[in-house]
């Protein structure tokens, strides 16, 4: 029977160090200093912006006697943050796109953020006007993106005016064997909306109308509607069966590698590829994406990055003193761009980089004109449908059919 | 404690076990006591407890008493099974059973109570949380009302007392406290003002917080409102205060939602689990209802659904037998030829064989898919071809067996190896003795043997493709997709097909998708049960 014994009470013994390594751990820093009696501030974001926030969050907590900790979640961070806050185990603050907004808002995981006016005044209008939706603030914006026409200044000396001017350039660039494509346009077998979209709207498409108060009408949808079926047409023009300026063995993953190979002259893209164009030490410039001749304006759609106060977070006060009154620094919004260049969406920190930095203001420029990307949970329907549109049209269907059926397929999942 | 160590417990050992009367009733094989055996024991039991009160915590916390009772019962069972003497068998079965239930029976159960849901975006939580998503999300600041600077108090202990927020008005530079009472007026004589940022930093008869220890009441922070006439005060961050009014406020009465600024009401709608207005408008955010069977009648029924899922099914039920086929007669084929005597350098051609095996098949996979690029792949530049490959919709299904034959050979090669070395090569040498050509012997000897040691493999190998979401998602995605079909591809299997109606960029949509893929459970059980059943039987044949 001893040995018995003495095995209950050693596992008795395990058992405690068990729950000892696994129990609360806050519990012994909290008894260390007083001022560390505060509670703690998760912040989730993607890989690159955890590495730029790290030091304004510890000064943050530092400051206030909080511990601020910054997670980086690389993968899905919009799924595993709705599953994470529906079970409870979410973070207080997460960072992320502008058009999760209407998602994240229908499964009640974030909250309105409370800006006073010359605070709002500070921003940029149309991120603002991003992070708006049901005439609510959601987030505090910090930086904005959209893409832009980047042309290898030495195949391609000259900004084209019109699309048809880049396709004969491109043309006559490959017939003289100095590059193998006339346009890096990135679509791969089953599209690419947002890439597309500034050709979309020069051919005179669009995805939803707008109600009376500026905000998109999910009951008015544009796809399949014969302004978009007249820009396909258009865009079908460019497609494999026409020019061959766009194709479908461009893809998201060699568009910009075959650009900076100096493959093809041209490349539409967001400033993430300006890195990998300087890494490629390729003489570059930025101007817009050019429309249609005789169309409309070519228009990018306009993203924002954006913190947002998770409802279910656990430090909610915190959370929101984190979001409206130190995200909105200037020095944040610098720190952020250095980490990854994107125009900041704070008009003090947008003008501080613009003197270092041309790129930018011309990004911004080629952006002016943009529509905000469409944060509006009926935009979910769209992306998957329209792109493989835009795949068979490119790869020669008919733009007709085939975008009166994505609209159909569009329209069946709004709900 | 002496005594009792010398006492017959203590010395009683392995070799004396069998002949204590109450306990030798049978030859029960027991198994010495050995110092490492009890070590091990003691370690996972321990493990056990563990992992039992680390799991105890957010159970409590969440007041999930079932799931408590199920954890203690399960930790107490485990306890009494392995201190008691008894039970042998039990002892070997139970861990695996364990797992079993948790790992399998468990998201069984699950994915099938998911299918009579509407689970998944904006039907997330229960109605509670939407009431409270709403009205949160309706709390708008009241025009032209005052924000002001705010001190979050405490009426004594800072940990413990009331809390109260005193307010300064930036403008007026007057003083205020609020609590759930309301906004009463200070006196300007008992508290400092920071000139600074126009916070009150002390105040007579208040303890003040900094704003670690507001943080560490968070929740009682933001559940403070004070009410006022036009709304109430409520606390933005800890050091800012307005005046906000919650717009939308949930009425029990009529089980609605009222908007007290348009004067529009929503009903909630216990089928749909939303809110409806009368002209059929919904608010966004709802609320998980039980379905009944209406998940499984759309797959049935709806034409988006069921149209491409019966033709999904029957390309399914192909890419799976055409891999698993392909890749064992390839693999069976290179055995073969490496198990002829007459063949030299084996062992050079099966490490050879073996690398594509050793291998991430997710970045190969990857890598296939850049290689059928029509433009820059690498099998059209070096074949000087110019085909669209994953363009058409049998490039594409070829190019996806393709792939899948060079990533699964190699397994078909080694347990065709393995299976060959156990076939007794007299067997085959006595058919050439009675004339039989080698195409005979090995119809007649060598396949049927080699079936029945590789039947269950191929049965596993055929369910495993059946789901093989990663051979699609990595290359083609699906595609190529038919113009006016952009919700199912050429090379869609069921299980990719569901993955993107789960979680694709439309929103998740988990009931349907637990419905689709208990259908797709339902036929690869059928599968293999009868795959099973006639394996069976031939092993009854040649054994």
């Amino acid at each position: 029977m001893r040995i018995r014994t003495a095995g209950v009470v050693a596992l008795f013994a395990l058992a405690l160090a068990a729950s000892g390594c696994g129990g609360d751990s806050d519990e012994p820093a909290a008894n260390e200093s007083p001022k560390a009696a505060g509670g703690k501030l998760v912040i989730w974001a993607d890989d690159k912006r955890t590495a730029a926030l790290k030091p304004f969050a510890d000064e943050f907590g530092k400051e206030n006697g909080v511990t601020v900790e910054v997670q980086a979640v690389s993968k899905d961070l919009q799924t595993n943050f709705v599953t994470a806050s529906q079970q409870g185990s979410g973070p207080d603050v997460v960072v992320g796109a502008h058009d999760w907004i209407g998602n994240l808002v229908q499964n009640g995981a974030i909250d309105p953020v409370q800006l006073p006016a010359e605070q709002k005044s500070g921003f940029n209008e149309t991120a603002v006007k991003a992070v708006t939706f049901n005439g609510q603030l959601y987030g505090v914006p910090y930086a904005t993106e959209n893409v832009a026409l980047i042309r290898n200044t030495e195949l391609a000396p000259d900004a084209p005016k019109t699309i048809e001017d880049l396709v004969a350039a491109g043309k006559k660039l490959k017939a003289d064997k100095k590059a193998s494509e006339i346009l890096c346009l990135q679509s791969g077998q089953n599209g690419d909306s947002y890439h597309i979209y500034p050709l979309y709207t020069s051919g005179g498409g669009y995805l939803f109308g707008t109600s009376a108060n500026g905000d998109y009408d999910p009951k008015d949808l544009g796809v399949g509607k014969p302004e978009s079926i007249a820009a396909f047409q258009k865009i079908a023009k460019l497609g494999e069966k026409g020019d061959g300026a766009l194709k479908r063995s461009i893809t998201p993953e060699n568009a910009i590698s075959t650009f900076t190979s100096k493959k093809c002259a041209y490349l539409v893209s967001g400033p993430w590829a300006v890195a990998d164009a300087k890494k490629a030490n390729i003489s570059y410039d930025i101007s817009p994406v050019p429309g249609f001749a005789g169309g409309k304006e070519a228009q990018p759609f306009v993203g924002v990055q954006a913190f947002y106060v998770a409802s279910k977070g656990k430090n909610k006060a915190l959370a929101q003193e984190f979001v409206t009154n130190y995200v909105t620094k200037p020095e944040l919004a610098v720190a952020l761009y250095k980490a990854e260049p994107r125009p900041p969406a704070l008009t003090a920190a947008f003008d501080q980089v613009k003197g270092e930095d041309q790129d930018l203001a011309k990004f911004s420029e080629a952006g002016k004109n943009g529509h905000v990307l469409p944060a509006i949970p009926a935009m979910a329907a769209i992306w998957d449908p329209f792109g493989k549109a835009e795949a068979a049209i490119i790869g020669g269907a008919d733009p007709a059919t085939t975008i009166t059926a994505a609209g159909k397929t569009i329209q069946g999942q709004i709900k | 404690m002496s005594a009792p160590l010398s006492g017959p417990g203590s010395t009683r050992t392995p070799g004396r076990e069998p002949v204590r009367p109450g306990l030798s009733r049978t030859a029960r094989h027991h198994a010495p006591i050995t110092a490492t055996g009890l070590v091990g024991k003691v370690i996972l039991l321990g493990l056990v407890a563990g992992i039992a009160i680390w799991a105890a915590f957010p159970l409590i916390e969440a007041e999930h008493w079932i799931g408590l009772g199920i954890l203690a019962a399960t930790t107490a069972g485990l306890y009494y099974l392995y201190l008691s003497r008894r039970h042998i068998p039990a002892k070997y079965l139970v861990p695996g059973t364990l797992f079993l239930i948790a790992f399998q029976v468990v998201p069984v159960l699950y994915t099938a109570s998911t299918a009579f849901t509407n689970f998944g975006d904006g039907h997330r939580g229960s109605k509670d949380d939407a009431i409270v998503a709403i009205q949160t999300a309706s709390v708008k600041q009241v025009p032209g009302s005052t924000e002001y600077a705010l001190t979050v108090a405490t009426d004594g202990d800072p940990a413990t007392g009331a809390l109260v927020f005193l307010l300064t008005d930036p403008k007026t530079k007057e003083v205020f406290a609020g609590d759930a009472d309301g906004l009463r007026k200070l006196d300007a004589a008992d508290v400092t003002v920071s000139s600074l940022s126009g916070k009150i930093t002390a105040a007579d008869g208040y303890t003040v917080l900094n704003i670690g220890q507001a943080s560490g009441r968070s929740d009682a922070v933001t559940a403070l409102i004070v009410p006022t006439d036009d709304g109430a005060i409520r606390s933005n961050g800890l050091t800012r205060a307005y005046e906000g009014k919650a717009a939308r406020a949930y009425d029990e009465a009529c089980d609605c939602v009222r908007d007290s600024e348009t004067g529009r009401t929503w009903t909630a709608d216990e089928e749909s689990g939303s809110f409806v207005a009368a002209d059929g408008e919904r608010l966004a955010q709802g609320w998980k209802v039980d379905v009944g069977l209406k998940n499984f009648s759309t797959v049935l029924t709806d034409p988006n659904i069921s149209g491409p899922f019966f033709g999904t099914l029957a390309w399914n039920f192909a890419f799976a037998i055409a891999s698993t086929g392909l890749t064992f007669l390839l693999g069976m084929a290179i055995a073969l030829a490496l198990h002829s005597p007459r063949m030299k350098g084996t062992n050079f051609y099966r490490v050879l064989l073996i690398l594509p095996y050793a291998m991430p098949s997710f970045a190969m996979l990857l890598i296939w898919r850049d290689m059928f690029n029509t433009d820059f792949g690498l099998l059209n530049n070096l074949f000087g071809l110019n085909v669209d490959w994953f363009g058409g919709t049998w490039s594409a299904r070829i190019a996806v067996v393709l792939v899948q034959l060079w990533l699964g050979y190699p397994y078909m090669f080694l347990v065709a190896t393995g299976a060959l070395q156990a076939i007794p090569r007299e067997l085959t040498e006595a058919t050439s003795v009675d004339g039989a050509s080698p195409w005979q012997s090995f119809r007649a000897v060598t396949l049927p043997l080699l079936l029945v040691a590789l039947s269950p493999l191929l049965i596993a190998s055929f369910a495993f493709n059946f789901n093989n979401v990663n051979a699609i998602l990595f290359t083609t995605e699906g595609g190529p997709f038919a113009p006016d079909n952009p919700t199912n591809g050429a090379t869609d299997l069921l299980i990719t097909y569901t993955y993107r109606l789960a979680f694709g960029a439309q929103g998740a949509e988990f009931g349907l998708a637990a419905t689709v893929s208990i259908f797709i459970f339902a036929i690869v059980a059928t599968v293999s049960a009868i795959s099973f059943r006639r394996t069976r039987k031939q092993e009854e044949v040649y054994s």
